[in-house]
């Protein structure tokens, strides 16, 4: 831990927000940490259905991540005032985070046609409430996004620090429901 | 004395002016920043010091509350055969009045939904949003020298989020079909079937949703505060120059944002079983002869998840006390404390340990026995960080020029019911002695002393301390020290006894004892509790009307630094406005504990370090 003196006040190496965006994604992290061990605490006490996560759940995990290295692209291209790049990936990552949206729905949909409908056995049942309960903390992202492409288009471009923060805090927070439905899709591929 | 102070003060003023640090916090308006008119000044306000009066306010109204629901329910057990007729204007139909001969019962299902209203109101919404809501909103800011909370929008939330909270759960009382009954820990399945009472019908649904509100308003708290310790710091606020209540509300904070998440997770997975038909915690259950379709289910998962946030809450309600407690022990026995870094490292083991005890809650509840004896050691482990605390603060206390007022007796009280309480925690760790104790009234008394009783004393030693700092003006002393010993005395005669009801095996939560033979003899040691439990509820009265008769009749504060304490939130105005200080922000050039150094009786924290002078901890 860092206990040093900190010389400079109200001239931070992060922004406060920066950092507060960090500690909420702490948070989240382990409300998702939580179920993940109730999911391993559960399955050891047995009576639990064994099968394949559906495949399409892999097109939603490369969509997302692509997702990310788009709007990270774009964060780029704006600190380094390249309007049209940056408008144009912030579309495409918004376009994107749509598209994982329709891929958890088919994988969804594609989990219970397979016989694993909701409420039929605990196994199935974590995977439907983890990835909707990850999926309601992505329309928290697409939120953010939202109003990125709105002051994107709505306001005349202009590189200043409280856009730069503003597009920080969004992009933190993207990057790290990326992680997060990561996390999850490995856990639960390979932890059945 | 008054004009040494004043000359401090001055000189303390002038310090600021000449080191301070300039944020061009003024350039652009003078007087209020802010601009704010009269709602966004009392009621949506973004300041931080009016949130911590309207948390303090808030939870003071529930304390009322879940302090009056236990009078009910210790009036049932103190005197079951008495008529309770004469609280049916209050109470309506749970008090059913038998037509022949007038007497009125406390319906058994209510009792119940007292019980549980009781445990969540002063657990979550006095001794949580209560305690640490109006403290670290207060002081983070005041004694780190900063403006405001990182994000005082997000605090303004906070707040907001805590009344819907409140409202929410006060209007769960007046349900036809009572609040929730299954008990504050609210286990499945009487929480996950609708079906199984009363109160887990609504009353459960709005439960859920009450609590729900007020974890996000925790998080939000929580958010910021963490972020204004780590990144609002003024210049020269090194981690080792703050004050041991920073420290505190800095670790209450962390452990919230880790642990009320988990609960959250063990919530949704509980509305899940209730409303959509899974079996996360419901295995194969009949109901009225009617087999459910839940099949599989682990009732003990869901004590897991509960108790991975249960236990950390008990010391997101105790760390914020101690840390007030130490505060106010160092400036009113005008001493440092003693062992400042032993102080700030035991709160970390604090919080730390608390994260792998929480089974110590589920020793009967069918765990692995192995598996307990882990949890055995690591709770017994706990008592080594706290005793360093206990034996921190007899020392700062000892050989030091005490001042007898009502904030230094309530600190003094504070480490009275800690021991008390925390030897009992020593028993109750132990699995193979819960095996006897577990659910009676000897756990009811240890954790009423430790964490409820100790708790509210740290909280009134805050609030008669920092009182100056809150409204101007100060608490009245005499009434101050009637409401100590009226409080201590009472809470010592209400759960002493409760120790030996424990130890004959008396068990918690139930209605009433007299007709069981082997409790019987208990009944007069019932209704000892019950007087003495409504008297110390009369002091507690006392303290309401000392404290709103003092927001506007009591004695004024005549000086920035009524207490002489070396904190920045004395540097600061005796009506502060919106921005803390009126000109520039105070630079720190030594820690928060110099008392009685070089001669002089205090030093202030802006005070650069003379010549030759070594900043010693």
């Amino acid at each position: 831990m860092d206990l040093t003196i900190q010389e400079n006040a109200g001239r931070n190496k992060i922004h406060p927000y920066k950092f507060a965006v960090w500690v909420g994604c702490g948070s989240i992290l382990m409300m998702f940490a939580s179920l993940t061990s109730a999911y391993v605490v559960r399955q050891a006490a047995g009576n639990w259905l064994e099968f394949q996560l559906p495949a399409i759940f892999k097109m939603s995990t490369l969509v997302i991540l692509l997702s990310s290295v788009t709007l990270h692209a774009s964060f780029i291209a704006f600190k380094k005032e390249k309007e049209k790049l940056y408008k144009s990936l912030l579309v495409v990552t918004y376009l994107l985070a749509i598209l994982f949206f329709a891929f958890q729905y088919q994988g969804w949909v594609a989990l219970a046609e397979s016989g694993v409908p909701f409420t039929l056995n605990p196994s199935g049942d974590f995977i439907y409430v983890i990835s909707w309960f990850h999926a309601a903390h992505v329309v928290g992202g697409l939120a953010a996004l939202t109003v990125a492409l709105i002051h994107a288009f709505g306001l005349k471009f202009n590189v200043t620090p409280k856009r730069k923060i503003r597009f920080e805090l969004t992009l933190t927070y993207w990057h790290f429901v990326d992680f997060l439905w990561v996390y999850l899709f490995i856990f639960l591929s390979f932890y059945r | 004395m008054a004009n040494a102070i004043s000359i401090v003060q001055d000189r303390e003023d002038k310090l600021i002016e000449e080191l301070g640090f300039d944020d061009h916090f003024h350039e652009h308006e003078h007087g209020d920043k802010f601009k704010s008119n009269f709602i966004t000044k009392y009621i949506f306000s973004m300041d931080h010091k009016i949130i911590a009066r309207q948390f303090l306010i808030t939870g003071m109204i529930w304390a009322l509350i879940g302090a009056g629901m236990s009078l009910i329910f210790r009036l049932q057990l103190g005197f079951p055969e008495e008529s309770m007729a004469w609280l049916r204007p209050l109470l309506g139909k749970w008090i059913e009045v038998n037509p022949d001969s007038g007497i009125g019962t406390l319906a058994p299902e209510f009792y119940y939904a007292l019980v549980t209203m009781h445990g969540t109101i002063i657990v979550f919404f006095v001794l949580t949003a209560g305690l640490s809501g109006t403290f670290s909103n207060l002081l983070i800011p005041l004694q780190l020298g900063a403006r405001d909370m990182a994000s005082p929008l997000l605090n303004m939330m906070s707040y907001w989020f805590f009344f819907l909270a409140s409202i929410v759960m006060f209007y769960s009382l007046f349900l036809s079909t009572g609040p929730f009954s299954g008990g504050w820990v609210a286990y499945p399945p009487l929480s996950a079937l609708p079906q199984a009472s009363d109160g887990s019908g609504t009353g459960m649904t709005l439960w859920i949703l009450s609590l729900v509100f007020f974890v996000i308003s925790v998080a939000l708290g929580g958010i910021n505060y963490v972020t204004t310790v780590l990144n609002m710091r003024t210049k020269g606020m090194s981690m080792w120059r703050m004050p041991l209540t920073i420290w505190a509300f800095f670790v209450t904070a962390i452990l919230a944002l880790l642990s009320f998440p988990v609960l959250v997770s063990g919530f949704l997975l509980l509305m899940f079983d209730r409303s959509m038909g899974t079996s996360f915690y419901l295995s194969e259950i009949f109901i009225g002869g009617q087999a459910l379709d839940h099949v599989g289910g682990s009732p003990i998962l869901y004590q897991h998840l509960f108790w991975f946030l249960g236990h950390p809450e008990v010391y997101i309600i105790i760390l914020p006390a101690m840390g007030l407690t130490s505060e106010v022990l160092s400036v009113h026995c005008r001493k440092p404390i003693f062992g400042y870094k032993a102080m700030v490292f035991s709160i970390l083991a604090i919080g730390f340990l608390s994260f792998i005890v929480w089974a110590h809650h589920m020793f009967m509840s069918g765990i692995n026995p192995f598996i307990a004896n882990f949890f055995v050691i690591f709770t017994l482990i706990i008592a080594v960080p706290s005793a360093v605390k206990v034996f921190n603060w007899i020392t700062t206390i000892y050989k030091s020029n005490l001042r007898y007022n009502a904030a230094s007796m309530f600190a003094i009280g504070f480490v009275s019911m800690f021991i008390s309480g925390g030897l009992t925690g020593i028993f109750l760790g132990n699995s193979a002695i819960d095996i006897q104790m577990h659910d009676t009234y000897f756990v009811v008394a240890h954790f009423h002393i430790v964490m409820g009783v100790a708790a509210f004393f740290g909280m009134f030693a805050g609030v008669y301390h920092w009182f100056p700092k809150m409204f101007g003006r100060f608490m009245n002393e005499t009434m101050g020290k009637m409401h100590f010993w009226g409080t201590l005395i009472g809470a010592y005669a209400i759960f002493w006894p409760m120790h030996y009801l424990g130890m004959a095996g008396v068990p918690r939560r139930y209605y009433r004892f007299d007709n069981f033979d082997t409790f019987s003899h208990f009944s007069e040691m019932n209704q000892f509790i019950t007087i003495a439990a409504i008297i110390t509820f009369g002091f507690q009265v006392l303290m309401f009307v000392n404290f709103f008769y003092s927001i506007w009749k009591g004695k004024k504060v005549t000086s920035k630094n009524p207490w002489g304490a070396t904190t920045l939130e004395w540097t600061t105005p005796i009506n502060v406005g919106h921005g803390n200080w009126p000109g520039k922000l105070p630079t720190v050039h030594r820690w928060a504990y110099d008392y009685g150094k070089n001669g002089e009786e205090f030093i202030n924290q802006v005070e650069p370090l003379g010549e030759g002078e070594t900043e010693d901890h």
